[in-house]
């Protein structure tokens, strides 16, 4: 019988390998045969360590346990879905996922990240299929159709970028990923490549194809090991299956993959910032144009997509572009993978379609605050993200309605604070992150950054209504400086979560207590 | 007198034929499509707040300021990054642009001095003003206590005026290439560095790009701070390296604050090296001597006289050796580092007042194989090449060269298309910087054994003949088709193939057949050569190699291509066109032509002797056989520099009448019995011809400290000896240049004063020069190939002497250092040093850093030694720029069987530990008939290695007429043991050209 323990490095953070030896010596003692299965997680981090047991062809799961739970579950026979406290019944028809719309995500989670038979079973490498048997032309117009956008937070159609490194004459194009996931609270990329790493590898694969290029080159943040081990792992077992190297499946067409990892910079996630790294050099913005599509790494054409943009062509290809593109509201298609983090009851992955309300997502999904205090502000993608106030939760999650409400969807992950935040505090913490992020290379972001951290801290500071006047247009000044004249979205977004906390919570900004 | 300030468009020039036209705030302008929208503004006019954009530098966009509107676009892109489109319409001002360069330069002023140490040479307060900007209103963190590294001799880094702009750290990479400054930390802290290490102790080459780019003071030169802001400025001409820096010398009064590479300089685009941009501080040094001195005997001690006593003391001299020993008894040296002007003045008095043609140059000693074996190939003397043709080239074969450390300038150029994908080949003994630096690797090394290069030339060849390579449309539409035939079946020999070679040359054959390969098969490949193909006892048959490799290949007259020498002195082109050969008369004219000597006949009112004169060495000969006892050396350090120094002293000594005309008492002068001060290039009215045949014009930027032009002295001279040229300017001498040379009829200052510069021929046909020669036919017709056959040279290594020593220059230092040593460059080599492989220094117990003794069968001397993977086991290496070490004393008189241009690249030595430093050197007089042994020696030389495609003796007894004197000639005939010599020889002697 199998056991299903993660081994995912947030379920590990928490003692998911204390329960596996747990379980196999508990197993062992009682003369139980066990098949132990370590698969990745499947984004319930609210409910990890999350167990789970095959019974009839049925993952029943038990969760959160911890190793104390191992001796009770036995007693329980949690191995033959015996009843327990912790039972949760099963996996699949747990509200929290059954109300999901897993499409990106449709394989995290259930096995083991380096089994090619198991991602094979469960439709894995349908999509290569697919793509190998259409032109080049057409997978890209399939891309085109899905209504895919750039899910590492520009949101730019995948589609045009392919068409136009396709149309790019070269001898050489490359296919870079970003996996140099640094936003805070957000761990989408790390949970994919950590849980289902042949998705991505297949989706790079596809873009190879499709563009003709035959170098692919993954960048994860040093910051993500356990990625790292997996994704080159799944490269080797890839390879040694003909789904990478040369002439991949009887192709004919090439496509090698390696995996760079970056050096604490997150300025590297830009894609710019990014080919600099991979290429040696110090990751520092280039300038655009040139287009990476067009002039790229070393030079060459180059497709750069996120994580998730990448591993959502499988299934795009697979199950056609009609299916994504029927997800989604307006421009927005397709589903979108949302992280709910910071003080939130029930925090992970959440892919649905676009188009869920704010609400739903994290009263909903996310169950409210973690200390069940009154929610008061909720920051959406990533820390260059704005903060909203409870007035906005009914903004509905997708590109444009976010943008219009003043803020932006980024990565797609979503913090929560309740009333104990100072919001001051907060965008204090924007231009520090940005002064110790930044690359150095344009003076908004350079200069700016420490500047803000200063300006705020005189504004907290101060009793003097005069001065907080003067400080705060002063910000003002300056975050239209920076978000004008800044060379990336480094400088240019970090107003954002300084000027929405500033206008939407305009009392954390009244200076030192009187 | 103001400052010439040259146009800064702010990015590179767009290099696209599709034009397009855009809108800049309401004025139209027709750009390349790839033009920066800065660009396109500055063009019309629109001058664009920047700071980090210059137009030597790829566009970068972080200052921020150069933010623009264009109409249908969101944001405020920066202009130096955007480029224009067809139909664009941009906006350069607006209340918006406004308020956001403003924001920008408060921030950067909030981290900035409020006063900076060299005014308005820091553009950022100028800008703060031209953007508005009047009160700063941040004040918090910032750089203001950092400590400033004033390591360099030249220039400071103080951080606290940085702006962090990049500009330094680009132009250390995209203009030289040498990768030596970064970016230290990010964001705030993001500090300029020279690679963790203070200037001086870093990789830093102190080329001046990072100082020049610098748009603040936080680099800057230590002039600025001493002596204080320039008030106006001059164009001129370094006075270095053949490659002829175009410079702004900027002053205040008469004194140089600093020398600006000039962007509008044709050979330099704006670029510059230590030696030209910071080593000029000789010039004005303590050492130099501005009085003319005499003295009877060498013996006694000079003393200052006035110049008639000194002109008329050295005429009288001269005149009673012509009187005692005959009018061929006086001779001359001119000048490679002396003006076209002046060294048409000397060979003009040699001829016309000394009345004979014993006048020789330094080139003897360099690049007289280039003048002969180029002259014979392609019909004239010259590199056929500018030097932005290397931009156009896809593959760069370099022998016997190291232009990163002497041709620096050229190097960066080179680098930078090497660095754009150009392949390199590099044919040299030792791993150059030129085989390795940063970012940049030869594609193949050729590291052959010194003294094998016809070896490694004729290898090559045989590759391209031998797997049908050779480009015939070209070979059958340029070139002698018969003597191409003799050759292509000459070079096929087996004998030739690298196979045959390989034990000769130490080349792997198959290192040589991927070279040749790559060569062949490249649509544009460049040959560059330098001292290391010159200066062999094949140095002549080498230069014909390349030319047949060249025409082989289809490698000559157009961009990108051809066969190029890289010229060791400022002026050593322009000294061999102006007639410093006892050969030929300016222009590369054989003496012996009637309708030549005509010319110069009719012009100065003479009859010219139609024999030629003494070479260098067959002066030395002749004064220790007691023939030749008087002469006039111009600007050369011939005791220093020449080989076989013991040899040279003793020459020098035997003279009754030694002039030298220099800035300093260099070694020669210490053989002299007049001494005349000469004058700086920093004082010098003239032109100067650089490598590429550019004639480049040298502008007195300060009065002569001698109080007389060089040429002056020498008119003095002149008119004492019985000749006046009453000359009124230095104009008139190029007037004079021009009306009797072809190749210079359209050359005047006025013309040079109007367009910068032109590469020779120019005339009426090309009135702008001529960049690229041979473009439809050579000079001489038809591309003649030579027979190449490899002759090993005399000097071998053996028991006695198992090791080969070969000689080089080093970028901070410059030939026999009269100069360098004098300035601030000896902070980085203050003393020659021999370079030897482990495994030789283990054997004979020598530790990195001891001194070590190395002797030749001529002479020894001594110097530390540094242990090095740089040289192959079996090979030593030492520059010559410090006359303690003398690396010349131990090199031979061995020479090129052609031109005498001596061996320097090979002597068998032998090294061993030394107790002590350099002793002084040994002079002793020299036994035995050298003239004679010299004859035998060149004789047998000509014989062995003369091409012979018309009948061996037939050309070894033209080579004879052409090039030897009539005494020597004699000599030959009557006073030689004919058992000595090669039966060819004996042949030869039957001809009338040796009768």
């Amino acid at each position: 019988m199998k056991i299903f323990v993660p081994n995912d490095s947030a379920a590990r953070s928490i003692g998911a390998d204390a329960i596996a030896v747990a379980i196999t010596a508990e197993a062992a003692k009682r003369g139980v045969a066990i098949e132990l299965v370590r698969n990745g997680t499947r984004g319930a981090l609210w409910l990890e360590t999350l167990v789970e047991v095959e019974v009839g062809g049925e993952r029943i799961a038990y969760g959160p346990t911890t190793a104390d739970d191992v001796a009770s579950l036995f007693d329980a026979k949690f191995y033959e879905g015996g009843s327990h406290p912790l039972s949760l019944g099963a996996t699949e028809k747990i509200e929290w996922f059954a109300k999901q719309d897993r499409v990106t995500f449709s394989r995290v989670g259930v096995n083991s990240p380096l089994d090619l038979e198991g991602y094979i079973s469960l439709g894995g490498y349908a999509g290569l299929k697919k793509a190998l048997s259409l032109s080049a032309d057409a997978v890209v117009q399939e891309v085109l159709d899905s209504g895919l956008r750039g899910r590492g937070g520009a949101g730019f159609p995948a589609g045009i970028k392919w068409k136009t490194v396709l149309g790019a004459q070269a001898d050489q194009k490359y296919v870079c990923c970003n996996a140099d996931e640094g936003d805070s609270g957000t761990f989408a990329d790390r949970i994919l490549m950590e849980a289902d790493p042949f998705t991505l590898i297949e989706g790079m694969t596809i873009a190879g194809t499709a563009v003709g290029a035959t170098i692919g080159y993954i960048y994860i943040r040093s910051e993500y090991p356990d990625a790292i081990a997996a994704m080159q792992g799944a490269i080797t077992v890839a390879t040694c299956a003909g789904y990478l190297g040369k002439n991949i499946c009887g192709s004919g067409n090439d496509f090698d993959l390696h995996v760079r990892v970056g050096a604490g910079s997150y300025v590297c996630g830009e894609e710019t910032a990014m080919l600099e790294s991979i290429e040696g050099k110090r990751g520092v913005i280039r300038s655009k144009p040139p287009l990476p599509a067009l002039a790229g790494l070393f030079g060459k054409p180059t497709i750069i997509n996120n994580v998730l943009t990448l591993a959502s062509v499988p299934a795009i290809l697979a199950d056609g572009a009609a299916a994504y593109a029927a997800r989604g509201v307006g421009r927005s298609l397709g589903t979108q993978i949302f992280q709910l983090a910071g003080n939130i009851k029930r925090g992970g992955i959440v892919e649905t379609g676009f188009g869920i309300t704010l609400d739903a997502l994290i009263n909903g999904f996310g169950g409210g605050t973690f200390t069940g205090k009154p929610l008061r502000a909720i920051q959406i993608g990533g820390p260059l993200g704005a903060y909203f106030g409870v007035e906005k939760l009914d903004v509905s999650m997708d590109y444009e309605s976010l943008i219009a409400a003043g803020g932006m969807l980024g990565h797609g992950g979503v913090v929560l604070f309740d009333e104990s935040v100072n919001l001051a505090e907060q965008a204090k913490f924007a231009m520090e992150f940005c002064s110790i992020e930044s690359c150095g290379k344009c003076t908004p972001c350079r200069i700016g950054s420490t500047r803000g951290v200063e300006t705020i801290v005189k504004i907290m500071s101060s009793r003097d209504a005069a001065e907080i006047a003067e400080q705060k247009s002063l910000l003002l000044d300056l975050c239209e400086v920076m978000r004008d004249g800044s060379l990336c979205a480094m400088g240019g977004l970090t107003p954002l979560p300084v000027k929405s906390a500033l206008e939407n919570f305009p009392s954390d900004f009244e200076g030192a207590a009187k | 007198m103001t400052l010439i300030m040259e146009p800064d468009f702010g990015t590179p020039a767009g290099k696209s034929a599709k034009l397009v036209t855009v809108e800049i705030d309401g004025k139209s302008v027709e750009v390349p499509e790839d033009t920066s929208i800065m660009r396109a503004a500055a063009l019309c006019g629109v001058d664009i707040p920047k700071l980090c954009a210059t137009d030597t530098l790829k566009s970068f966009g972080s200052c921020r300021l150069c933010v623009v509107e264009i109409d249908g676009r969101n944001g405020t892109p920066s202009s130096c990054t955007t480029p224009v489109a067809d139909g664009m319409k941009v906006s350069t001002e607006s209340a918006r642009l406004s308020k956001l360069r403003q924001g920008v330069m408060e921030l950067y002023l909030s981290d900035h001095p409020k006063e900076c140490e060299v005014g308005d040479q820091c553009k950022v307060h100028g800008m703060a003003k031209q953007v508005g900007l009047t009160d700063v209103r941040y004040d918090g963190a910032n750089h203001l206590d950092l400590e400033k590294d004033q390591s360099n001799p030249y220039f400071t880094f103080d951080s606290t005026e940085c702006i962090v702009c990049n500009r330094c750290v680009r132009a250390c990479d995209e203009v030289q290439g040498t990768f030596a400054l970064t970016i230290e930390n990010r964001g705030f802290e993001a500090r300029v560095s020279s690679g963790g290490t203070s200037f001086i102790e870093s990789e830093c080459v102190s080329c001046g790009a990072c100082v020049q780019a610098c748009p603040t003071g936080a680099l800057k030169e230590k002039a600025l701070l001493t002596i204080g802001q320039p008030t106006r400025s001059v164009v001129t001409t370094c006075a270095y390296c053949g490659v002829g820096c175009s410079f702004k010398a900027e002053m205040k009064g008469d004194e140089l604050i600093r020398m600006i590479p000039l962007k509008a300089g044709g050979a330099n685009e704006g670029h510059s090296c230590v030696k030209g941009r910071f080593a000029y501080g000789y010039a004005t040094h303590s050492d130099r001597i501005t009085k003319p001195m005499i003295r009877e005997k060498i013996t006694d001690e000079f003393r200052e006289v006035s110049w008639d006593e000194a002109i008329a003391f050295a005429a009288n001299g001269l005149k009673k050796i012509q009187a005692e020993y005959g009018a061929d008894a006086i001779g001359g040296i001119t000048s490679s580092r002396c003006t076209n002007e002046e060294v048409y003045v000397v060979q003009k008095m040699i001829r016309a007042a000394f009345g004979n043609n014993n006048v020789d140059t330094c080139a003897r000693v360099c690049h007289s194989p280039t003048g002969y074996g180029l002259g014979k190939a392609f019909g004239t003397s010259a590199g056929t090449q500018d030097f932005e043709s290397v931009n156009y080239s896809d593959v760069i074969m370099v022998i016997g060269a190291n232009p990163a450390a002497a041709h620096p300038v050229f190097a960066s150029r080179m680098k930078q298309a090497v660095r754009r994908g150009a392949k390199l080949i590099v044919i040299d003994p030792r791993v150059t910087e030129t085989v390795k630096s940063a970012r940049v690797h030869a594609d193949h090394h050729l590291q052959l054994l010194p003294g094998t290069n016809v070896a490694v030339i004729n290898a090559l060849a045989h590759v391209i003949v031998t797997e049908g390579l050779v480009d015939r449309n070209f070979v059958n539409e340029r070139c002698d088709t018969e003597s191409f035939a003799a050759w292509e079946k000459f070079i096929a020999q087996p004998e030739n193939s690298p196979e045959a070679l390989e034990a000769t040359t130490r080349v792997p054959a198959e290192t040589v057949r991927a070279a040749a390969r790559m060569f062949a098969s490249a649509p544009n490949g460049a040959i560059y050569y330098g001292l290391g193909v010159t200066e062999h006892s094949q140095g002549s048959t080498m230069v014909m190699g390349i030319a047949n490799l060249a025409m082989a290949t289809g490698n000559i007259g157009r961009k990108g291509v051809g066969v190029n020498p890289l010229r060791g002195q400022n002026n050593v082109q322009g000294s061999c066109d102006m007639g410093s050969f006892p050969h030929e008369l300016p222009g590369y004219r054989h003496i012996s032509g009637d309708a030549v000597r005509d010319i110069y006949n009719k012009k100065w009112g003479v009859e010219l002797r139609p024999v030629p004169g003494m070479r260098i060495p067959n002066m030395f000969d002749a004064a220790l056989a007691g023939q030749f006892r008087g002469l006039y050396v111009h600007g050369e350090d011939i005791a220093q520099s020449d080989p076989n120094t013991v040899h040279v002293h003793a020459a020098l000594r035997s003279m009754d009448m030694v002039i030298v005309q220099d800035l300093f008492i260099n070694e020669t002068a210490k053989f002299a019995h007049v001494f005349l001060p000469g004058t700086s290039f920093l004082e010098k009215d003239g032109t100067f011809t650089n490598a590429e045949r550019r004639i480049n014009r040298v502008r007195p930027v300060m009065s002569s400290k001698t109080g007389k032009s060089e040429w002056e002295a020498t008119a003095l001279l002149s008119a004492a000896m019985g000749y006046p040229m009453p000359y009124k300017d230095s104009a008139e001498i190029m007037d004079e240049i021009a009306e009797t040379t072809p190749t210079f009829n359209g050359v005047s200052f006025a013309h040079l004063d109007e367009v910068g510069s032109v590469q020779w021929p120019c005339n009426d046909a090309n009135p702008l020069g001529t960049p690229t020669m041979h473009i439809n036919e050579f000079v001489r017709g038809e591309g003649k190939f030579n027979l190449t056959t490899y002759v090993p040279t005399d000097e071998k290594s053996n028991r006695k002497f198992p090791l080969l020593l070969t000689t080089g220059r080093i970028l901070s230092q410059y030939n026999v250092g009269a100069q360098t040593r004098r300035t601030g460059n000896v902070a980085w080599h203050s003393e020659d040093i021999l370079d030897i492989h482990e495994s030789d220094a283990q054997m004979r117990g020598i530790a990195d850093g001891s001194w070590v003794k190395l002797s030749s069968r001529v002479g020894e001397t001594t110097m530390r030694a540094r242990i090095t993977e740089t040289v192959p086991a079996g090979v030593v290496y030492t520059t010559f720029h410090f006359p303690e070490s003398g690396a010349n004393v131990i090199t031979t008189d061995y020479s090129d069987w052609a031109t005498n241009c001596p061996e320097y690249k090979v002597t068998a030595v032998e090294i061993s530990p030394s107790a002590s430093g350099p002793t002084p050197i040994s002079d002793h007089g020299i036994d035995g008939d050298s003239q004679l042994d010299s004859i035998v020696r060149m004789a047998n030389q000509i014989a062995k290695s003369a091409p012979a495609n018309a009948g061996i003796e037939i050309e070894v007894a033209h080579h004879i007429e052409q090039f030897w004197t009539p005494l020597m000639r004699s000599r030959l005939m009557n006073d030689v043991d004919r058992s000595k010599l090669d039966p060819i020889v004996l042949k030869a002697m039957e001809l009338a050209g040796v009768k």
